[in-house]
């Protein structure tokens, strides 16, 4: 029996240990706000935070979720108004939306990491997020407008 | 097909949308009686007795802003108040006209119908507001979800005016009163989409979402190569993964394939990840068959071959023979594109049950009526008795107009009498693509002494799409009038031509489809030209489009031309993108240096004006793009900041296939799988800055979902010539310049 907390609410799981939390999370939780895209956290589709670490849920086995703290994109803000989904918000950032989980809570272990983030720091921490519609640009200014940084 | 404006009840369209309550007045001429209850005056709208607006979207939304725009039509000439409207997604079902959201033609096929829809409900209600209050009705006018009399003051709410309005009888189309533009309250004004909050919050519901009681998860072993059969099978230690409940054997497609399910053995289990992991542990031997002789290197190579060889002529003007044989000065290349998967970041994914002979669906689907179509055939059902709700789309670019996937999750829904979700990993969606076609180009000129073409051939060989429905399809058909056959230059002897190439994977459609290696043929070796004349090339460009024109392709010399009246190739459009494009990226200050340079290219495509200028840095055989101006006249726009998110979206798409994008295959089986092997562009890598810069127009709107990808990869190409000398007649530029 593995027991860890998700959006601050206590869960638990007793099927194969080996199974990445992706899985869990939308499979038997029905969170299904965290995307599957690759499977080899090579697309960024699936980050949730474990601890506050922005983590590649696909590549997380539940047994390396055990007693740990989850945040998926349902629980990053109760009303869904963190900075970053207001910034979403108002740059009109998304086209299909599906990857736009994975780029906010990635965006948000940026800011908790760098507030004031440059264009390099954007850069970087975001590379393996993959948009293929190509809302980039968007992505960084809104990154930008949450941070409070010029954009 | 053109759905009628009806006043009448429609079964499907009121289950999906209106509460039981509202449903017990089904009868339509009892509800036309009664003054309380919902007013459906066509297929795409109702309004209930409190006010509320319900609009359907009837076509996929992919990224496109289609399920924002096309209600804003609707809403705009209904004088809806956009807070009241609700957007309903539609079923499949031919009522609605097509639902194949391809094409890039959402809005370009239905403005006119929605207009009508909406502008048709405002006439009745104005009309009904008037014989209320014995006033005139062109007195009477629809504003915000109220019918107002401005002399007097009074006012109706639209809810008040339903019981009225549906009573009525459907005015002549001569007797509905349509907005002109300048009383647009919606269209050509930038509205959020409708799905924004969801998106960001995570509620929003796509395809890989969809969940049914009772639901298992499969996943399937399909033919490795397009044609493969089964020798032996060994399924035992799939069965004894915990969890995984059965094997299911499906029929192995034949050609020709169009949207059958490929087959194979499907193992079925509680939850996608044992399904997956029950899937590899399946022992299958598979017997390749004649595809297993393709090698994508040769086929290259083959196709490189053909393309130096005479082909069906598609359009000629004059004598390019006779001119070249002349002996004057001659440029010549080949230009080879490869092979593409879509990969969305959504794999294609369905959820189906099959119950008393009937199938209902929730899918990611560009066409929820070719998944009636497919999944009835497939499983010996009518159309009808396939109900098909189209979710969110995580993506699509042409791949989810193809159900297959949907045919799967039914197939076997019937065989194990529980609703089936199919879980496709990323390695299947980029294995059992429908691939965009390698293509192979050959471009010759005859130049005059200033370097301008006098005679000018083009050839290209790709295996065709119509190969889904003909397998031994060979040659281009129609999709030569992408880019090729409607080269704009007036040339007094052109010759376009096509050869033949035999498919050996699927073939099918991708964002822009042909225009993204016709244009990359015809830009490049524009340039190509410019620069051995020594010219600007913008200059150059412009020249070559000659003076503006209204292109008659029949008398220019094209086999079996169809004018289109509505959507004439105007130059003068073409030649003022370019204008614009060059203007704004500062062309005229920016001359080349080492190492960084400007370049354009400008194409038409689903009759949309578009030119390019990208601006590249080349340091150590690494492109990188800081600038990129696009400059887009697609007729009138209805929501402009979606159309420059598609612009500044194909920005990138256009990367993508520019420095990386490349599918290949040995033995008949495709070598990549994953974004390692098939990467796309990332944020680092896309341009930094994507410029977009919409032509004001009152002409009819055309698409802008796809043509904004086939200049870009050029206009990367011309920019890097520019500023190395270095000549791209292949894709991708993967390792070239370094």
């Amino acid at each position: 029996m593995i027991q860890l907390t998700i959006n601050s609410k206590p869960a638990r799981f007793d099927g194969d240990p080996d199974m990445p939390l992706l899985w869990y999370l939308r499979d038997e939780l029905a969170l299904t706000g965290t995307k599957f895209g690759c499977g080899m956290g090579l697309c960024g589709a699936c980050t949730v935070h474990v601890n506050g670490e922005a983590t590649r849920s696909c590549l997380t086995p539940m047994r390396a979720a055990a007693g740990k703290h989850i945040t998926t994109i349902e629980g990053l803000h109760p009303a869904g108004e963190h900075p970053l989904q207001k910034a979403w918000e108002a740059c009109n950032v998304p086209q299909c939306g599906y990857c736009q989980s994975g780029q906010i809570m990635q965006a948000a272990a940026l800011l908790h990491s760098k507030p004031h983030p440059t264009d390099h720091d954007i850069d970087s921490e975001m590379q393996g997020n993959i948009c293929r519609c190509g809302t980039y640009q968007r992505i960084r200014r809104a990154i930008k407008m949450a941070a409070g940084v010029e954009a | 097909m053109t759905p009628a404006i009806s006043n009448v009840s429609r079964r499907g369209f009121l289950g999906q949308m209106f509460s039981a309550g509202a449903l017990v007045l089904a009868a339509p001429l009892v509800r036309a009686a009664k003054a309380d209850a919902v007013w459906q005056p066509s297929v795409y709208l109702a309004i209930e007795p409190d006010g509320a607006v319900k609009i359907v979207a009837h076509r996929s939304e992919m990224g496109t802003g289609c399920r924002t725009g096309l209600p804003m039509i609707v809403a705009d000439e209904l004088e809806a108040d956009w807070a009241r409207v609700q957007v309903i997604q539609a079923l499949g079902d031919p009522k609605y006209g097509s639902q194949d959201t391809d094409g890039s033609c959402s809005v370009r096929d239905f403005y006119d119908i929605l207009r009508t829809a909406g502008a048709t409900a405002r006439t009745m209600l104005e009309n009904a507001a008037a014989a209320k209050w014995g006033l005139p009705e062109s007195d009477c006018h629809g504003k915000n979800n109220f019918v107002v009399h401005a002399n007097t003051g009074r006012k109706l709410a639209y809810g008040e005016l339903v019981g009225a309005a549906a009573a009525a009888k459907v005015p002549d189309k001569s007797a509905v009163r349509y907005k002109t533009p300048d009383q647009f309250r919606y269209i050509g004004k930038d509205i959020p989409i409708v799905d924004l909050k969801p998106i960001v919050t995570g509620q929003a519901t796509f395809g890989i979402d969809a969940r049914m009681p009772g639901m298992v998860y499969a996943a399937i072993e399909r033919p490795p190569v397009m044609g493969a059969t089964i020798q032996t099978c060994d399924d035992a230690a799939a069965r004894q993964v915990k969890g995984v409940a059965q094997v299911v054997m499906l029929d192995l497609a034949k050609p020709p394939y169009a949207f059958q399910a490929l087959g194979g053995v499907a193992v079925i289990a509680n939850n996608s990840w044992t399904a997956l992991q029950g899937r590899k542990k399946l022992k299958v031997a598979w017997d390749a068959g004649e595809n297993g002789a393709y090698d994508s290197a040769a086929y290259k190579q083959e196709m490189l071959d053909t393309a130096r060889k005479p082909g069906r002529v598609a359009r000629e003007m004059g004598n390019v023979d006779t001119e070249f044989a002349k002996g004057g000065k001659t440029l010549e290349a080949s230009y080879y594109t490869p092979m593409l998967a879509h990969a969305a970041m959504e794999p294609v994914a369905a959820v189906a049950e099959f119950k008393n002979g009937k199938v209902v669906t929730f899918a990611c689907t560009q066409d929820p009526q070719a998944v009636q179509d497919t999944v009835a055939r497939a499983v010996g059902i009518k159309k009808e008795d396939v109900e098909c709700h189209v979710t969110l789309l995580g993506g699509g670019f042409g791949r989810k107009s193809k159900p297959d996937y949907v045919a799967e999750a039914a197939l076997l829904s019937k065989q194990v009498g529980k609703p089936v979700k199919i879980v496709w990993s990323r390695e299947d969606d980029v294995h059992f693509d429908y691939f965009h076609s390698p293509a192979a180009l050959y471009m010759k000129a005859a130049v005059d002494e200033r370097g301008r073409p006098i005679a000018w051939l083009q050839r290209s060989v790709f295996p065709p799409i119509g190969m889904l429905w003909n397998a031994n399809d060979e040659y281009g058909g129609s999709q030569l009038g992408m880019g090729w056959t409607d080269i704009p230059y007036p040339i007094p002897n052109l010759r376009v031509e096509n050869g033949p190439a035999k498919p050996h994977v699927r073939i099918g459609w991708l964002r822009s489809v042909s225009n993204i290696y016709h244009a990359f043929g015809v830009q490049t070796f524009t340039d190509e030209l410019a620069a051995a004349a020594g010219r600007d090339r913008v200059e150059y460009l412009l020249e070559l489009i000659g003076e503006p024109r209204v292109i008659d392709f029949g008398k220019e010399g094209e086999k079996g031309a169809r004018p289109d009246p509505k959507f004439p190739f105007d130059t003068a459009r073409l030649r003022n993108v370019i204008e614009v494009a060059a203007r704004n990226s500062g062309w005229a200050n920016k001359k080349a240096a080492p190492g960084r340079a400007l370049g354009i290219a400008a194409h038409r495509s689903f009759l949309t004006y578009v030119a390019a200028v990208a601006e590249v840095e080349v340091h150590n055989g690494e492109v990188r793009i800081p600038r990129m101006d696009i400059a887009v006249d697609p007729g009138r726009v209805i929501n402009p900041d979606r159309v420059k998110a598609q612009f500044e979206g194909a920005a990138v798409f256009g990367t993508s296939i520019a420095l990386m994008g490349e599918i290949t295959a040995a033995h008949g089986r495709i070598q990549q799988s994953n974004f390692d092997l098939y990467p796309v562009a990332r944020i680092n890598e896309a341009p930094l800055e994507t410029h977009v810069h919409i032509v004001a127009s009152d002409a009819p709107p055309a698409g802008v979902g796809e043509p904004g990808v086939p200049p870009i990869a050029p206009a990367i190409c011309n920019a890097i010539f520019a500023a190395t000398g270095k000549r791209i007649r292949e894709l991708p530029i993967k390792g070239q310049l370094s």
